[in-house]
């Protein structure tokens, strides 16, 4: 492990109180319950998910507040990326970076390049005005490593005025050795690395070309520098003790079966949490793999997949797949908030102690969650039951029922057995980008979205979808508006199970799903 | 002969830029440009011109042929 930093001890001050009492929650937690709540598997919900877990306490003061690291984490704090780095040194076959509408969510896209002044400018103005914002990341457009210059000059502006974000980058690894020095020097303690292949062959399917040293490289001879560079820049983040994520792209009939050796193969150089992502590919997207008709998986091969990994290390769930500007919670975007004009015209004003206040609020709001889980669980403690199911909640966040069925840009997807409730995954259901698709029913298209699961828990919803959804199957749950999602997800389960014991209802499998692959409105 | 970025394609990415051993290319108007005076087709530093190599978009970094094909002096 790398020294204790800078960063690290600002954010450190920032609620050492609710800190020492959050952790003090969770650790009893942990105790009665083994390790977090889904049963099976233990390692899946330790780090990536609810509680610290068996997690050592400095990995868990790494992760905690930080929504890709953290699943629960990411229910209340924000992430922002700030696109200063517009070069990239590869070429793969999901990306096409000359596409970019304003209406459209995913990685690699962007409506504004900044300077590194203008990025710290903008981290002021996102940081003074959402409280929660915690985390600072470089994600492109292209890659951040073939952007040295430009990247790094954000850090430094970045660590100099708020000192208490975090810093993060993702990268496609290539440029990785070269810069894990000048990267364990800015105290970065988060960095993603897409890595889609183990085996040059698979690798020669879904990049082009790379570039190194003035050399542009195609075919297998590509994919071998790269999944050399990328598996030695992995192991040296790790032996500096830099927390580092895996990002890895399913592409049905490429490398879906295959991602089961990525996994083992960072695992054992010690990656600390593996992200498996749908593929998304659209003919209007202009990608070589939207062009050709490359399909992306269905909701339930991604998650078979998943599991399949997940008695290997922690898995990621709750990936929005979010652009290089991204702004605010994983599930929302208010990029179109500060744009260069309105940040440029800002007054910031940066208050460390208000930050401070509020973050200490969303701790209280976070044990309050942890707590209202834990006596449900006690509850579900007798229940025995070989039942598993999905169910979808409508949220704005905070780990509440608290959306509207007919408002909510996206669904979560709990799974819940009598180990207790574990959350799997997200659906957006945002309407189709104008000039995209035609239009479609609304309805339709969420009811495929959710499709796999028995029930949908909403704050309030209309007379009419409430019919067709009974009428696909979905049983629409209106009556813990505003509570937590897991207490009331598990009193709901209970209620279930009863109903199957005294054959009120019968309980059935449901169908797959379907993972959204269009172009999507961002803005609220 | 000299390259040019054809700049209706051009994405603005800048990876050109940084790569250029003669520092021949600058933005101007939101594209990158390459400065023929300065360009040497990369001539005597590289096997292949960098910015072709180097450009997410094929057929970008060209050949422009109203200028006459760099000499390089011995």
């Amino acid at each position: 492990m790398h020294a204790s930093t800078q960063q690290e001890n600002a954010v450190g001050l920032n609620a050492v109180g609710m800190d020492e009492k959050l952790a003090e929650v969770m650790q009893a937690k942990a105790e009665h319950q083994g390790c977090g709540t889904s049963g099976g598997s233990g390692k899946a919900s330790c780090g990536s998910s609810a509680g610290q877990g068996d997690l050592p306490t400095e990995i868990w003061e790494k992760v905690k507040n930080h929504p890709c690291y953290s699943e629960e984490a990411h229910h209340h704090y924000a992430r922002m990326h700030v696109a200063v780095a517009p070069a990239c040194n590869i070429q793969c076959n999901y990306c096409n970076r000359k596409y970019d509408c304003a209406n459209e969510s995913r990685p690699g896209v962007v409506s504004e390049k900044l300077t590194p002044e203008q990025a710290a400018k903008k981290v002021l103005a996102v940081a003074s005005t959402i409280p929660q914002m915690t985390v600072l990341g470089i994600a492109g457009p292209g890659d951040p490593l073939a952007n040295p210059e430009k990247t790094f000059k954000t850090f430094e502006l970045i660590a100099k005025t708020a000192p208490d974000i975090k810093l993060c980058l993702s990268t496609n690894g290539l440029a990785l050795p070269d810069h894990v020095d000048t990267i364990a020097g800015f105290n970065v303690d988060h960095v993603t690395i897409t890595i889609n292949m183990v085996d040059p062959e698979v690798g020669a399917k879904i990049y082009p070309w790379v570039f190194w040293k003035h050399k542009r490289y195609t075919g297998y001879e590509a994919a071998k520098l790269l999944t050399d560079r990328q598996m030695l820049g992995l192991e040296m983040l790790t032996e500096r003790g830099i927390l580092c994520k895996v990002n890895s792209v399913m592409i049905p009939g490429i490398n879906d079966k295959h991602l089961v050796e990525v996994n083992r193969a960072v695992k054992s150089r010690g990656a600390f949490l593996h992200n498996i992502m749908p593929l998304i590919s659209s003919p209007e997207h202009g990608t070589v793999f939207g062009l050709n008709g490359q399909r992306g998986p269905t909701a339930q091969e991604l998650k078979a997949l998943q599991d399949e990994c997940e008695g290997e290390m922690n898995m990621m769930r709750h990936c929005r797949q979010c652009r290089a500007d991204a702004v605010g919670l994983l599930g929302e975007d208010r990029s179109a908030e500060f744009t260069t004009d309105k940040i440029m015209a800002m007054e910031v004003n940066y208050d460390l102690d208000s930050r401070k206040a509020y973050q200490a609020l969303v701790e209280e709001e976070r044990v309050a969650k942890v707590a209202a889980k834990q006596e449900e669980l006690e509850a579900l403690a007798g229940e025995q039951s070989d039942i598993k199911l999905l169910t979808a909640v409508a949220t704005k966040g905070s780990g509440l029922i608290n959306e509207h069925f007919g408002h909510a840009k996206e669904f979560q997807v709990w799974e819940l057995s009598t180990a207790g409730a574990k959350f799997v995954g997200h659906r957006r259901v945002d309407l189709y980008c104008q000039g995209g698709y035609g239009e479609e029913d609304s309805l339709e298209t969420i009811i495929r979205a959710i499709n796999d699961c028995h029930a949908v828990f909403v704050a309030k919803i209309g007379g009419c979808p409430k019919a067709d959804l009974i009428k696909a199957g979905i049983e629409p749950v209106d009556t813990f508006a505003h509570e937590f999602i897991e207490k009331s997800a598990i009193t709901w389960f209970k209620e279930y199970l009863n109903k199957v014991k005294t054959g009120e209802i019968v309980h059935t499998a449901r169908g797959d799903a379907e993972i959204r692959q269009g172009a999507l409105i961002n803005a609220a | 002969m000299t390259l040019k970025i054809v700049a209706s394609q051009c994405t603005s990415c800048s990876a050109c830029e940084p790569e250029c051993p003669n520092v021949a290319i600058s933005e101007k108007n939101g594209t990158f440009v390459i400065d023929p005076k300065k360009c040497t087709e990369c001539i005597g530093h590289f096997d292949v011109p960098q910015c072709a190599a180097v450009c997410p978009v094929d057929d970008t970094c060209v050949i422009d042929n109203a200028y006459p094909r760099y000499q390089p002096t011995a």
